[in-house]
């Protein structure tokens, strides 16, 4: 054992000084494996920054929230079927709520109607459009996972009241009062006067689709007074426990059921959604990523194998005479073996922590260049590009090494 | 052609007097050369023992250097017998004559074959690495053959800077460092001047006389009469065997 530790350490030594030798040499063949790695590294830290950006979406869709609504997320081809569904009104949340309040046991906490529609936020002579105005119940306070950077949101009285209240998203918030205070300032919702009470942290876009920041909350009968709910409102209830997603939405598919008098085996006029749908439609297109990404990944590492493979056979027929020497002095095969494995892994470490420190600059670069993009460069991208490293020097490095332990000594002797 | 002996040799022990190191009997040698197989042993029976000082001699193409790769265990017979200090070596696998090789067997070369990008005292040291000695005790093991063979001075110098006959003391003392029990030099001045081949068969004459056991190949009859006793090889048999003189 102590043996194979000095056989290792003298190994080592060879390995450098043969390096050093022939740096040109070395510093090509590693160029292969730098350019691999950082593929690996690269793609590596892109799909982790889509995962991220993935969970975080999901995440402000909340994962103890089932959406009732008339359509399913993500499309459907018989849209004919769905069409002439009846459309969800705020007040099947109120009947929902009283069926929950029947229920013993019930999974489902509470139920929220919310409204919405687009609209464009005046502030003083700064204009903010596009705004998601939601119409919602006090109740909306008990769904949402986000903190209040400022103030409150409207209450049990302010919503039954229909007060012109209204909570901002973080960017309505931002762009027109440029830093100041919009707390107790009016605003002008698509031209009806509005007091900020509340302004709700930052959250970021759902897949860069839309901003959570980029709303307006306001109670329902504000909403209803001065636009309409014809259109159809959305129901979210939040769960109970939501490891039982599941059973949770069945009862309350149940409920729904009950609120809109459905006959037995009559079909649902109506969807339950959940984050856990979208989930399973993001996860093939994310996979579907990663594989592109591992093939492209794959070949340039391929290519770099190739080379330092190449390396070694070179540099074991050059060393023919000194693998004889070494073997008539008492070296053994896996004595051979592993001086050569050694000196591919060797080479392949040095591209990999080239590699590694070339990927953690371009992240680096990357996130100062664009904040927005989810770019992160992790340990763990550290142990798996130095394993990988280590993994293709021994694949490569193996051919060769193993040729040089089976040499015959009195040929390689006799090798000129 | 019988060689002159020299007159200081005159006198000098030529009797085997220690145990058995060597003994091999009715050993061949073939090798294939596509359809033409060349017996470059055709039947050869030596017997060696501890503190003998041999040379093998023949002309070129006799099998000296095939015998010597057998003695050395680097290679094995295609028939006969092979013991070496009472182990059957005929038999042994890879590995197995490695170790034997790295522990009982010292090896000097025409060409010196030393690592070119170690120094003198990592060349010596490597034998001992294979045999797991500590770093510590293969350091001072290594540096105390090199001030035998003359090179205390030269420990971390490389082979390119240093001269021929100290290359082959380099060579010598890393045969030496593992305390094997022979020592087989096969044309260990062939490369070197004749001054210099003098200066490394007086350091042979020095090992003999501390009890070490050499064998060495030439076909210089100068280099042979240092020896004790001379086998003569012709067309891979034994034409003679005896003392100097
Ligand atoms: N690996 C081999 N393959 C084929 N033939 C070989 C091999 N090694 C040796 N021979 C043949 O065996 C015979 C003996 O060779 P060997 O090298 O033992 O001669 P030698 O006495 O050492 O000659 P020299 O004085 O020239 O070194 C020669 O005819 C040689 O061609
Ligand atoms: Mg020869």
């Amino acid at each position: 054992m102590t043996r194979l530790v000095y056989e290792l350490t003298e190994s080592f030594r060879i390995a450098f000084a043969q390096i050093r030798a022939n740096k040109l040499r070395s510093v090509l063949t590693a160029l292969g494996v730098i350019i691999g790695i950082v593929a690996v590294t690269l793609m590596g830290t892109a799909i982790g920054g889509i995962d991220k950006g993935f969970t975080n979406s999901l995440a402000m869709l909340g994962d103890d929230v089932l959406y009732v609504e008339k359509w399913p997320w993500g499309g459907v081809e018989d849209w004919w079927n769905y069409a002439n569904r009846p459309p969800i009104r705020p007040e099947d949340a109120e009947k929902l709520n009283r069926v929950i309040e029947q229920t013993p046991n019930s999974l489902l906490e509470v139920a929220v109607p919310v409204s919405s529609r687009g609209n464009s936020v005046k502030a003083g002579e700064n204009k903010v459009s596009g705004v998601q105005t939601l119409g919602t119940t006090a109740d909306y306070g008990r769904l949402i996972t986000a903190d209040f950077s400022e103030g409150r949101l409207f209450n049990e009285t302010e919503a039954v009241g229909g007060r012109p209240v209204c909570v901002l998203g973080f960017d309505v918030a931002e762009a027109p009062f440029q830093g100041r205070s919009p707390l107790d300032e009016t605003v002008m919702l698509a031209g009806h006067p509005f007091t900020v009470i509340g302004v709700v942290s930052k959250q970021g876009s759902f897949l860069g689709l839309f901003s959570f920041d980029n709303q307006a909350i306001i109670p329902l009968e504000a909403f209803r007074k001065y636009f309409s709910v014809r259109r159809g409102a959305q129901i979210r209830v939040k769960i109970t426990d939501k490891n039982r997603v599941a059973e949770a939405r069945e009862e309350l598919i149940g409920a729904m059921r009950r609120v809109r008098a459905q006959l037995p085996g009559e079909r649902d006029n109506f969807n339950v959604n959940e984050q856990g749908a979208f989930k399973a439609q993001l996860d093939p297109i994310k996979q579907g990523i990663a594989l592109a990404g591992l093939f492209i990944t794959g070949l340039s590492l391929f290519v770099g194998a190739i080379g330092i493979m190449n390396i070694t056979f070179v540099s074991v027929k050059e060393r023919t005479k000194e693998i004889g020497t070494r073997k008539a002095l008492g070296a053994r095969r896996r004595t051979i073996l592993l001086q050569f494995l050694i000196e591919a892994v060797s080479i392949c470490l040095i591209g990999g922590v080239a590699g590694l420190a070339l990927t953690y600059g371009l992240v680096l670069a990357v996130g100062a260049a664009f904040p927005a993009m989810p770019v992160e460069f992790s340990i763990s991208l550290v142990f798996v590009s130095m394993a990988v490293s280590i993994i293709t020097g021994i694949v490569s490095g193996f051919a060769p090494a193993y040729g040089a332990s089976r040499l015959d000594p009195v040929v390689a002797l006799r090798y000129e | 052609m019988s060689p002159s002996l020299a007159p200081e040799l005159a006198g000098r022990v030529t009797r085997p007097s220690g145990p058995l190191v060597i003994d091999i009997a009715g050993v061949t040698k073939l090798y294939k050369m596509g359809e033409e197989i060349i017996h470059a042993l055709r039947g050869v029976s030596v017997q060696i023992h501890r503190n003998e000082y041999l040379a093998i001699m023949g002309p070129s193409g006799s099998g000296k250097s095939t015998l010597m790769n057998m003695l050395g265990c680097l290679d094995t017979p295609t028939a006969g017998r092979y013991e070496f200090n009472g182990k059957n070596v005929a038999t042994m696998v890879d590995d197995e004559l490695a170790d034997i090789r790295n522990r009982e067997i010292g090896f000097v070369f025409q060409t010196f074959n030393l690592l070119p990008r170690s120094t003198a005292l990592a060349n010596v040291e490597l034998p001992l690495i294979y045999a797991g000695y500590s770093p510590s005790e293969r350091r001072e093991r290594a540096i105390h053959t090199l001030e035998n063979v003359g090179l205390g001075s030269r420990l971390h110098h490389k082979p390119n800077e240093l001269s021929g006959g100290q290359r082959q003391r380099v060579a010598i003392a890393r045969a030496l460092v593992n305390k094997p029990s022979i020592i087989l030099a096969d044309e260990p001045t062939g490369n070197l001047d004749s001054k210099t081949g003098v200066e490394i068969m007086a350091l042979f004459e020095q090992l003999y006389a501390q009890g070490n056991t050499l064998i060495v190949v030439t076909h210089e009859e100068d280099i042979a009469r240092h020896a004790r006793r001379i086998v003569r090889l012709r067309d891979g048999l034994i034409e003679s065997d005896g003392p100097v003189g």
